[in-house]
């Protein structure tokens, strides 16, 4: 039987003729692409300007507007074009009191709500809430999604089916629904899990609540790679040469999961910021006497039709958030798969 | 002008196909030209990333990825394709000038009917009623050798074997009795003994039906069975080109030695050992200055890094390489390539 | 075949069990909540909590309370509403239904037609500047808080330009049926309509556009233009009808999730009084027995729904279908 081997002279390639192309590493690859990709950059641009005028919210309050946008106001006084006015007008008709429109002015810039407040102060409080939850339940969501889809993928057998099955039912409920039903429960007494006890007006609450209803949202697709990884042959390798390899294993399943979640991150905290502000609308989310810019948009229902800014500004940070994050997200996927976008016909051959 | 004079088929004149990338432009293939006459098999033969495919793409314009850049002339009767729109290659394709590809499975539209399928392309290119094109369609399959077409003209591509695919997209590409046929590794996802059965069949309806044939593979197994002429494809270029017979007595280029000689074969004596060209194809955006076969070529010397060598006719009769080794000494160095220690084990 | 269909219908009951099961954990057993002091409502007596207490079986096990819960919704049929005390529940689920079903029956007409209307658009003109125009739209849509656009729609369509010809028809928010007047049925359900429309359109449209590009190269494809059909003939007749395979089953999970109650944000904005708006109702004044029969009611219409796309998705890919 003729065996294959290499003629003799194959050690000497012509190096000098066939340029190294100089390995890059996929992570440095894919910041590469996105940092090409213009939509991405800007919305991400949009998206750290928000957090940061939004943590900033103690300085406007303090500082430009010069008010405590949790305390009612009902008594107060401005001063307009020199003239003094009172932030609670009465009606025309002298039934019941309206709050002042926009004064496009460092005071009650978007003009107050039904207590008074200044509404841009709350604006911005609202967004810290608002961001708070929301980053926060993300990462919540991840981690023990992160944790429950490694242990079924891995594990397999019984573990993967229990934990399967769960995943399947609780994602059965619409999201919203389950945090509904959640919340209205937890608001009440807030939660006490042995000696841990979470406050029902801690802002703790609701992004505990999301962040455990989508779970099985980020589980399913970091299960998937981790079954992926397991399932590859130099894998299977490593593990017939002997267990001690589950090191080698988590080097290789690691970065694999963290690309998911890295992934799935951007798209993650706009939905939860969305259900934020759906609980909060609905006065079962965040608690006054916080603020976030659901509970903002709720404050201003009564408002709607003297007063619509009460409740459109706070949509429109919302809006412009969940968009900025929406826009990033694809730029994100676009640069660390770009599968879908460089398909070049087959191989080129 | 005597009979065997016939304008040919198609003629290909210096195809060049590249693709701008962001990390450069690509070139995939750089000059390839042949002409083919009715009821002639061409054989193109390379490596994946050679270029085979895409040029027989660009050949029926399927390639529309806005950054391909074309050049070269493609005049199939009289007319050069290149410059023709959309709409009259449409006409052209499908009905004068048919492709089939290599994976039958993925080839096939999952969810339609298999008659339906070849209906459609009947029905597309000539104005028959659906009934007609129907039992159109199953002699059709009947002629591709498919047991019971009345019954399989209505079963899923899901519901066929692998060679049976393909002997539907076989059919599917002959239904309009296209003058050429362009299958683009056609065996290349089937067994060996499918293999021959395809092989046969194409034989068979190249002189059933007379329609010039390029068949793009990288089994020389194949092109041996069937092809009338060959050109040998590495990294975009043309190595080689000349009738059969010549490609396998008498090779020209150290390319085409290194993939004789990595095939066992019945009719030599056992070699101790079969060749394996060693390194990797170049990148094709990166190519060599010089020849780009000569960072794995054993026998290069200084100019092959410099110059690119020009396809030209050094053996006679219409049989061209791109090699700069003088002629007289190929010979041994072929069989050096070919039939490694023969001298050792004599 | 009929073994499949066993399978399906035991799973549907697995999930609905399940549903039910933890929403009834939900509520009556999380730590630190005392159900029946829930369902009395404000300053109740001892007397009333005991009575609740004796109704629901509280004092007995867990599984027998649930046992008690379900034969109420489903054998007897006579659980009765706490916070409305004499009315039933069922017959308030069965009076809400027909609405949430006029709400998302056409709110899923408009927006089929709309995303399919953006989604081949976008994917067509690729290349172009109104790809990336229809995207953004897409995704203003997927941005928007639904609520919120309702509440923008209400101000305009209600107060703002109510007085002018384009919303002076726009009647104050509420419902009527169809049998009793179904041009005023519309009017009241045109401005919902089209607001749960726009989320739905800006997904569906991305998510249909994606499937088409991805279908381009498709080796299929490549044999269909290589057959010599039209563009167009490629576009509609082989990528648009496998893109549609994914394109339905989504449709169908969030048609049934919707139907089930998942417009519950879209209801209590237009005053809409459907399923959604019962559920919001009974949770926030803790109606337990409403919670659950609606809860139920939703869970059944979920799990119809993955039931019947699964079937549809056999009908769409023959691969799929058991021979």
């Amino acid at each position: 039987m003729a065996e294959v081997a290499t003629a003799p002279e194959a050690g000497q390639l012509a190096t000098a003729d066939s340029p190294q192309i100089a390995g890059k590493s996929p992570w440095g690859l894919a910041w590469r692409r996105l940092r090409r990709d213009r939509a991405a950059i800007a919305a991400l641009i949009v998206f750290v300007l928000i957090v940061v005028t939004s943590f900033a919210a103690p300085l406007y309050a303090n500082h430009i507007a010069h008010t405590d946008p949790f305390q009612s106001n009902v008594d107060g006084t401005i001063t307009q074009n020199g003239k003094k006015v009172s932030v609670l007008q009465t009606n025309a008709l002298g039934i019941g009191v309206t709050p002042i429109g926009p004064t496009w002015h460092s005071q009650y810039f978007l003009g107050a709500d039904s207590q008074g407040r200044d509404v841009m102060a709350r604006l911005l409080y609202g967004g810290r809430a608002s961001l708070l939850i929301g980053i926060g339940s993300a990462l919540i969501a991840c981690l023990l999604a992160a944790i429950v889809g490694l242990v079924a993928g891995f594990f397999g057998g019984l573990i993967d089916s229990i934990l399967s099955r769960l995943m399947d039912v609780i994602w059965a409920f619409p999201v919203y629904l389950l945090a509904i039903c959640i919340s209205t429960v937890l608001l009440v007494k807030g939660l006490q899990v042995g000696p841990v006890g979470v406050n029902p007006n801690s802002l703790w609450l609701p992004t505990i609540i999301i962040g455990v209803v989508y779970v099985p949202y980020v589980a399913r697709p970091i299960r998937g790679q981790v079954l992926s990884v397991r399932e590859k042959e130099y894998v299977e390798a490593a593990i017939a040469q002997g267990a001690s390899n589950l090191r080698l294993i988590f080097s290789d399943v690691l970065p694999n999961v963290v690309t998911v979640v890295i992934v799935l991150l951007p798209l993650m905290i706009a939905n939860t910021i969305l259900t934020e502000a759906a609980l909060s609308f609905l006065s079962i989310g965040v608690r006054p006497p916080n603020a976030s810019w659901g509970t903002i948009i709720g404050d201003g229902q009564e408002l709607l039709y003297v007063r619509p800014w009460v409740s459109i500004a706070p949509g429109i940070m919302i809006l412009l958030t969940v968009l900025s994050l929406n826009v990033l997200g694809d730029g994100v996927r676009d640069a660390l798969d770009p599968r879908a976008k460089l398909r070049v016909e087959g191989d080129g051959s | 002008m005597t009979d065997s004079d016939q304008p040919p088929l198609l003629e290909v004149n210096n195809l060049r196909v590249s693709f701008r990338t962001e990390d450069g432009l690509v070139r995939a293939v750089d000059g390839i030209s042949f002409t083919l006459r009715k009821g002639e098999v061409l054989g193109i033969v390379g490596e994946s990333g050679s270029g085979k495919s895409v040029s027989m793409m660009s050949v029926m314009r399927l390639i529309i990825d806005p950054n391909a850049v074309f050049e070269g002339e493609v005049i199939y009767k009289g007319r050069d394709l290149m410059k023709l729109s959309q709409d009259e290659m449409r006409d052209i394709r499908g009905k004068e000038i048919a492709m089939i590809f290599q994976d039958p499975m993925t080839s096939l539209n999952p969810v339609y009917r298999v008659g339906w399928q070849i209906a459609e392309q009947i029905r597309n290119h000539e104005d028959v009623s659906k009934r007609e094109a129907g039992s159109r369609a199953i002699e059709l399959l009947r002629a591709v050798g498919i047991p019971k077409p009345e019954l399989r003209v209505n079963d899923y591509p899901h519901q066929f074997s692998g060679g049976m695919r393909q002997r539907v997209m076989i059919a599917m590409g002959l239904s309009c009795n296209p003058d050429l046929l362009i299958a683009d590794e056609p065996t290349t996802a089937l067994d060996v003994t499918i293999q021959a059965q395809i092989l046969e069949l194409i034989r068979r309806l190249k002189s059933e039906f007379g329609s010039a044939i390029v068949m793009i593979t990288h089994d020389l197994g194949v092109v041996a069975d069937i092809a009338d002429r060959v050109v040998v494809m590495y990294s975009g270029r043309v190595v080689e080109q000349s009738e059969k017979r010549e490609i396998f007595y008498n090779p020209q280029h150290p390319y085409t030695w290194g993939l004789l000689g990595s095939i066992a074969r019945l009719d030599r004596p056992k070699p101790p050992r079969l060749t394996a060209i060693p390194g990797t194809p170049p990148s094709l955006i990166d190519l060599p200055t010089g020849c780009n076969f000569a960072p794995r070529c054993r026998f290069r010397f200084d100019q092959c890094g410099i110059e690119d060598p020009p396809l030209v006719d050094k053996v006679g009769d219409g049989h061209l390489d791109a090699c700069l080794l003088p002629v007289d000494g190929r010979a041994s160095q072929r069989e050096a390539v070919i039939n490694p220690g023969m001298a050792e084990s004599a | 075949m009929l073994a499949f269909i066993v399978r399906r219908t035991l799973w549907m009951l697995m999930v609905m069990f399940a549903i039910s099961l933890l929403v009834f954990l939900i509520f009556f057993h999380t730590p630190g909540i005392d159900p029946a002091r829930q369902m009395a409502g404000r300053n109740p007596t001892p007397q009333t909590i005991a009575a609740i207490k004796q109704e629901f079986g509280l004092n007995k096990p867990l599984p027998e309370q649930y046992v008690l819960m379900m034969n109420h919704l489903f054998i007897s049929r006579d659980l009765v509403s706490y916070t409305n005390r004499g009315l039933k529940v069922l017959p308030q689920i069965e009076a809400a239904a027909p609405v949430t079903f006029s709400l998302v029956l056409g709110a899923a007409v408009l927006w089929i037609f709309g995303s399919i209307i953006i989604g081949v658009s976008a994917a067509v003109l690729r290349g172009t500047i109104w790809d990336p125009l229809l995207m953004v739209v897409a995704l203003i849509g997927i941005s928007a808080p639904v609520f919120w656009v309702g509440e923008v729609a209400n101000m305009l369509t209600q107060s703002k330009f109510h007085s002018s010809p384009l919303f002076s028809w726009v009647p104050p928010l509420g419902y009527t049926s169809f049998s009793s007047d179904p041009a005023m049925w519309a009017k009241h359900l045109i401005i919902p309509w089209i607001t749960l429309a726009i989320l739905y359109i800006g997904f569906y449209g991305r998510v249909l556009r994606s499937s088409l590009i991805e279908s381009q190269s498709e080796d299929y494809i490549r044999t269909a233009r290589a057959k010599g059909l039209s563009e167009r003939r490629v576009l509609f007749r082989h990528s648009l009808r496998t893109s549609m395979i994914t394109f339905i089953s989504l449709f169908g999970l969030d048609f049934g999730a919707l139907v089930g109650g998942g417009a519950l944000l879209t209801e209590v904005v237009f005053g809409l009084p459907g399923v959604g708006y019962l559920t919001y109702n009974s949770l926030s004044n803790l109606d337990l027995p409403v919670i659950m029969g609606t809860v139920v009611y939703g869970a059944f219409f979920i799990v119809l729904a993955n039931a019947l796309v699964d079937v549809g998705y056999a009908f769409l890919d023959p691969r799929i279908r058991p021979t």
